[in-house]
C-alpha cells in the first residue's frame, strides 16, 4: 500500500516535470518576473494599461510587426481594453485591408482584423506572448507558473530593453546586440526610447513602463479570454470540491456497514 | 460464461418479460453494473473509471471542436485561434481537450503500472491486459495525430521526426513513410488523413474498452492480494465480494471529483503549462525549431528511441551481424517499439506463481526501481542528445529492457515469497476487524 501510495505521488509529480526538463534546452538568460494584473488564478487585465499598451503598439510597434489573429472589434470586449465602440470604429479607420470582393483596398471596419506584419521578417504579435516562455519552474516545482505565468510577456518586455548598444554589419543587415534574444544579435533596432509615445493620462513613459504596458497588452492579444477562463475554472474547482466532499461523505457511509464501523 | 456466481436479472412485469425475449439488453446492463467485486479493491482501482471518463469528455469536446476545425494547412492554424476567440466557450473546450490529453496518460501510466504491481496481467487475464496494451497503442497513436492539428511549430516537426522513423524501416520505409504522409513530406495531404485519423481512433478505442471490460468481467477483477475470489457458491462468492453498484461507483465517482477538481485549476490557471510554446507559432516547413520535443506523455519512449546511438557497442554488433541492414536508426525504432512490446508480452515473462507484489519481497524493489527508471527515462527524453544525458538514456534503456526480459522471468525462480491471506474476506478482516462478537448479538437482545 505504501508503495502505491508512493507512486500515486510520483505520477503526480510528473504533471509538473514535463515543463521543468525543458529548461535546460535554452540557454539561461535570467528573466526577472514582473507583476502583472494578470497573473495568478484571480489576476484580470487592468483596462488602463492595455489601452497604453495598445497606443503604444499603434505608434511603434505596427509600423514592422501585424495581429492578424485579432479581431478590431475585440478592442471593445469586456475584459480587454474597453474602448468605447465609437472610438474603436474610428480606431479601425485608419488600416487599409484588402477585400477580395471589391479587389481593391479599402478602410478597415470593426469586423476586419488587425493588418499582418508590414515587414517581411517581422513576426506577427497577436500570440507571442504565448509562444516565448522565460519561466520554467525552478528545479522541479513548476508550481510557481500557477501564480506567475510562464513569462512569456516578461520575456518580450526583457527583450525590448535588452539592447546593450552594440550594432554590426552582417551580409548588408544591421544586427542589434539583445542580452535576451537567442544568439545575442537581433535585427530589430531598439524600438523604444524614454518619453517616446506620450499617455493622455500623464503615465510615466520611459523604456521600463512602456515595455512592461506593451507586453501586457500582448498578453491580450495572445489570450483574451483570460478572465472568462480563469472565472469558469474557478467554478468548476468550486463546484467539483463541493461534489467531493459530498461524495466522501456518501462512500464514507455506504461502506460503514461493510466496514464494520457501525 | 461461467462467472463468479451472483443473482442474475430476473425481468418482473410483462413489459420487462416482453423486452427481455427479445433483447436482453437490460439484463446486460444489471449484469454489468452489479458484478461481483472483490471488496478489498484499494485507490489503485480507480483509474478505470477516470480512463472510461477521459475518453467520453475527449470523444465530445473533439466533436464540437471539429465543427469549427479547418483542415487544412492555410487555415488549421488560424482556425484553432478561431476557436479560441470567437466560439463560444471555445476557450474553454480546447483547453479541456488538449489537457485532457493530458490526464488520459497520466491516469493510463498509473493504471499500467497498478497492474504490473499487483499481476493483474497473469493468467487469466492476459488477453485483457492484450487488449490494455492495444488501447494504449491507439492512444499515443491518435494523441500524436490530434498534436498535429493545432498546425504549429511543433505539430508540424513532431510529425516529421516520428513518420521519419517508419521511413528508417529497411526496404518498405520509404514506402510507408509517403503512405503514411500522403506525399514526399509533412503537408496538407498529411493534416487531412491525420484528422480523419484522429476522428476515427476514439471509436476503436471505445469498442475495444467494451472488449477489455468483457474480458475482465468474465475472469473478475483483480485485488490487491491477488487472490481469486471464493467461487463454491454464491455466498461464498458473497463473502468476498460486494456488488459494483452502488460501493464502487461511489468510491470511484469520489475520486474522480478530486481528480477533475484538479484538472480544473490546471485548465482555468495554467492551460498552457504542459504544451510547448513553439507551438503557438504556425507550422514553417522553412524554419526549424531549436529542439524538437514530443509531448511529456511520450518522452520515456523518445529517449529510449535516442539512446541506441552508432557508438553503442549492442548496435555495432546488430550492424555487423546484419550486414547493415539494422543502423542506428532502425536500432532505435526497434528498441522504442520493442520497449511496448516487452510490456505487451509480459504476461509470459514473470514466472512467479504469487500475482501480487505486495507479496514478493525482492520484485517489490525492482519494480519501485522500474517506476524511478520510468520517470528517469521521462527527464532524460526532454534533455539534448549530449553527454552526460546520453550515457544516462543507454543505462536507463537498458534497465527497462532488463526488468522485464531478464529480471521478471529469473525472479519467479529464485524468489522466496511470503503466504498471500487464504481469502479475500481474511485480507479485509484484518483491516478492518468484525466487532467482537459481531453484530448479531446486538440484534438479538431486542427480538
Amino acid at each position: 500500500m505504501k508503495l502505491m501510495k508512493k507512486h500515486i505521488l510520483s505520477a503526480a509529480l510528473a504533471l509538473f516535470l514535463a515543463p521543468v526538463a525543458f529548461a535546460a534546452e535554452d540557454e539561461a538568460v535570467h528573466i526577472e518576473n514582473i507583476d502583472y494584473p494578470f497573473d495568478g488564478p484571480f489576476g484580470t487585465y487592468d483596462v488602463n494599461q492595455l489601452q497604453r499598451g495598445l497606443q503604444i503598439y499603434t505608434e511603434v510597434c505596427s509600423a514592422c510587426h501585424g495581429l492578424k489573429q485579432v479581431a478590431l472589434r475585440t478592442l471593445s470586449d469586456e475584459g480587454g481594453p474597453s474602448l468605447p465602440e465609437d472610438q474603436m470604429r474610428e480606431y479601425a479607420k485608419q488600416f487599409e485591408v484588402f477585400d477580395a470582393e471589391l479587389d481593391d483596398f479599402r478602410q478597415a471596419i470593426p469586423s476586419d482584423h488587425f493588418p499582418a506584419s508590414g515587414l517581411a521578417n517581422a513576426p506577427d504579435l497577436s500570440l507571442m506572448a504565448k509562444a516565448r516562455a522565460a519561466f520554467h519552474g525552478p528545479y522541479g516545482l513548476g508550481i510557481n507558473q500557477f501564480f506567475k505565468g510562464i513569462g512569456g510577456p516578461e520575456y518580450i518586455a526583457a527583450l525590448l530593453h535588452g539592447y546593450t548598444g552594440e550594432e554590426k554589419e552582417q551580409a548588408g543587415v544591421t544586427l542589434y546586440e539583445n542580452s535576451v534574444f537567442p544568439g545575442g544579435w537581433i535585427a530589430m533596432a531598439p524600438p523604444l526610447s524614454d518619453e517616446l509615445v506620450e499617455f493622455a493620462d500623464g503615465h510615466e513613459n520611459d523604456v521600463e513602463h512602456m515595455a512592461e504596458d506593451v507586453s501586457a497588452f500582448l498578453m491580450w492579444t495572445a489570450e483574451p479570454k483570460l478572465a472568462a477562463r480563469k472565472q469558469a475554472g474557478f467554478a468548476g474547482v468550486v463546484f467539483l470540491t463541493l461534489l467531493s466532499v459530498l461524495l466522501y461523505l456518501t462512500n464514507k457511509r455506504l461502506w460503514a456497514r461493510v466496514k464494520h464501523k457501525d | 460464461m461461467s462467472g463468479i456466481p451472483h443473482d442474475s436479472y430476473e425481468p418482473k412485469s410483462g413489459g420487462e418479460k416482453w423486452v427481455h425475449s427479445r433483447l436482453p439488453i437490460v439484463g446486460l446492463l444489471y449484469d454489468t453494473l452489479m458484478i461481483p467485486t472483490p471488496k478489498n479493491l484499494n485507490w489503485m482501482w480507480i483509474w478505470g473509471i477516470v480512463l472510461t471518463f477521459c475518453l467520453a469528455l475527449q470523444i465530445i469536446t473533439g466533436i464540437v471542436l471539429a465543427m469549427h476545425y479547418t483542415p487544412h494547412v492555410d487555415m488549421a492554424f488560424a482556425s484553432v485561434e478561431h476557436i479560441m476567440r470567437n466560439v463560444n466557450g471555445g476557450y474553454m473546450l480546447r483547453y479541456m481537450h488538449s489537457n485532457g490529453a493530458s490526464l488520459f496518460f497520466i491516469a493510463v501510466y498509473a493504471h499500467i503500472f497498478r497492474g504490473l504491481y499487483y499481476g493483474s496481467y497473469k493468467a487469466p487475464r492476459e488477453i485483457t491486459w492484450i487488449i490494455g496494451m492495444l488501447i494504449y497503442l491507439l492512444m499515443m497513436a491518435t494523441a500524436f495525430m490530434g498534436y498535429v492539428l493545432p498546425w504549429g511549430q511543433m505539430s508540424f516537426w513532431g510529425a516529421t521526426v516520428i513518420t521519419g522513423l517508419f521511413g528508417a524501416i529497411p526496404w518498405i520505409g520509404e514506402s510507408l513513410q509517403t503512405l503514411l504522409l500522403g506525399g514526399p513530406s509533412v503537408d496538407n495531404a498529411t493534416l487531412n488523413r491525420f484528422f480523419s485519423l484522429h476522428y476515427l481512433l476514439p471509436f476503436v478505442i471505445a469498442g475495444l474498452v467494451i472488449v477489455h471490460i468483457w474480458a475482465f468481467h468474465t475472469t473478475g477483477n483483480n485485488n490487491p492480494t491477488g487472490v481469486d475470489v471464493r467461487r463454491g457458491s454464491k455466498e461464498e462468492a458473497e463473502k468476498d465480494t460486494l456488488p459494483f453498484w452502488p460501493y464502487f461507483v461511489i468510491k470511484d465517482l469520489f475520486a474522480l471529483a478530486v481528480i477533475l477538481a484538479v484538472f480544473f485549476a490546471v485548465v482555468g490557471f495554467m492551460p498552457n503549462y504542459l504544451g510547448h510554446p513553439d507551438n503557438y507559432i504556425e507550422a514553417n516547413p522553412l524554419s526549424t525549431p531549436a529542439h524538437i520535443v514530443p509531448e511529456w506523455y511520450f518522452l520515456p519512449f523518445y529517449a529510449i528511441l535516442r539512446a541506441f546511438t552508432s557508438e553503442v557497442w549492442v548496435v555495432q554488433i546488430a550492424s555487423f551481424v546484419t550486414g547493415g541492414i539494422v543502423d542506428a536508426k532502425f536500432f532505435g525504432v526497434l528498441a522504442m517499439f520493442g520497449s511496448i512490446a516487452v510490456l505487451a508480452v509480459v504476461p509470459w515473462l514473470d514466472t512467479s506463481n504469487v500475482r501480487s507484489g505486495r507479496y514478493r519481497p525482492m520484485f517489490k524493489w525492482w519494480f519501485a526501481l522500474l517506476v524511478v527508471d520510468f520517470f528517469a527515462l521521462m527527464w532524460l527524453g526532454a534533455m539534448p542528445a549530449e553527454e552526460p544525458y546520453a550515457s544516462f538514456s543507454l543505462i536507463a534503456s537498458a534497465y527497462w529492457f532488463g526488468y522485464f526480459l531478464v529480471i521478471l522471468p529469473l525472479l519467479g525462480v529464485i524468489e522466496k515469497p511470503s503466504a498471500p491471506p487464504e481469502t479475500i474476506e481474511a485480507d479485509f478482516d484484518a483491516h478492518y476487524a468484525p466487532k467482537v462478537g459481531g453484530t448479531k448479538t446486538l440484534v438479538n437482545p431486542a427480538e
